[in-house]
């Protein structure tokens, strides 16, 4: 099982992605070159965070044109599974990937802190065993506040594309458990196929216990056991 | 030829950097202020045949990168400069 970690000039994730799939997790990695065309087969891509280019015109918008992404595209329509954290939640918006936008905080203030997110699905390569879990993860970014117009949010809601919800630490959502003015409290979202998602939390960053928790730990343990089934299903 | 390019965040999408402005200008005294959104300008520099053709590649240039239309509506001017005269 290897994740494949894009790197985009600006992206400060990387590591931390890494050292929780290699240390944390034992699995194998491989970095991608934002100007690299060839994902060397690995079995899930993760869009770390960060501030690619700069976050120059709008978070997400230069990234989105770079020569990986037009192989991150292909590799997402195969069925491949793309995991954008933070920044790469930010980029697979711009790119279409997903719907919506990711707008500057409703708080305008850069937000660095715990919160508390409850899983809203169980049947994806991402949230095995996880439905009605209430994890603990850190955020840390100004452009979080995920905006959709209302039929798109109708339609996520819908078809259950809202993975992760911002709450408090009985599940309960709503006022200041949302830390950016989130539509609907959205925290993450994942495509109707159930390959994509994007998430403005970092399981990267509290995947061993020295960190703080380890509730990050437990997306990575899932992305690595659907890996594995993908393959022995041949 | 110059295409000075406004981007603003659509009517419907909340602004928060627009709305603090906005208190911070009530509370400087402007109690006529009934509303702030804050965009970009944008000024590209551009060689086109005429102001048509100009227009048409800012438009797919807005579309395509400058404005994401999710959340923002654009505008443009075109300014001939100093276009040569037929």
């Amino acid at each position: 099982m290897r994740f494949g970690v894009v790197v985009f000039p600006g992206t400060w994730s990387d590591r931390d992605c890494g050292w929780a799939i290699e240390r944390a997790l034992g699995a194998g990695v491989r970095y991608l070159w934002h100007r690299d065309r060839d994902l060397g087969g690995v079995d899930c891509v993760v869009l770390p965070g960060g501030f690619s280019y700069g976050d120059y015109l709008r978070p997400g918008a230069i990234a989105r044109f770079s020569p990986v992404m037009e192989a991150v595209r292909e590799f997402a329509e195969r069925g491949g599974l793309v995991w954008g954290i933070c920044n790469g939640f930010q980029v697979l918006c711009e790119a279409g990937l997903l719907p919506g936008a990711l707008i500057r905080n409703a708080c305008l203030e850069f937000r660095c802190q715990w919160v508390h997110l409850r899983c809203e699905r169980d049947d994806l390569p991402f949230t095995q065993g996880l439905r009605g879990r209430v994890l603990r993860m850190p955020i840390a970014h100004q452009e979080g506040n995920y905006q959709a117009d209302p039929e798109t949010l109708a339609r996520l809601e819908e078809r259950h594309q809202v993975v992760f919800r911002y709450c408090d630490e009985r599940g309960e959502t709503g006022g200041e458990a949302n830390p950016n003015g989130s539509a609907h409290d959205i925290a993450g979202i994942v495509n109707p196929r159930g390959n994509v998602l994007g998430m403005m939390p970092h399981p990267e960053r509290c995947a061993e216990a020295d960190l703080g928790g380890t509730d990050g730990l437990l997306l990575f343990r899932s992305v690595a056991k659907a890996a594995l089934a993908l393959v022995g299903g041949g | 030829m110059i295409a000075r390019v406004i981007v603003a965040p659509k009517p419907v999408v909340n602004d928060p950097q627009g709305a603090t402005v906005h208190r911070a200008l009530a509370s400087l005294g402007f109690a006529e202020v009934s509303g702030v959104r804050i965009g970009k300008y944008v000024e590209i520099q551009l060689t086109a045949g005429s102001v048509e053709e100009a227009s048409s590649r800012v438009e797919a240039m807005c579309r395509e990168l400058l404005a994401n239309q999710v959340i923002e509506d654009f505008r443009f001017e075109i300014d001939p400069g100093t276009l040569p005269r037929p």
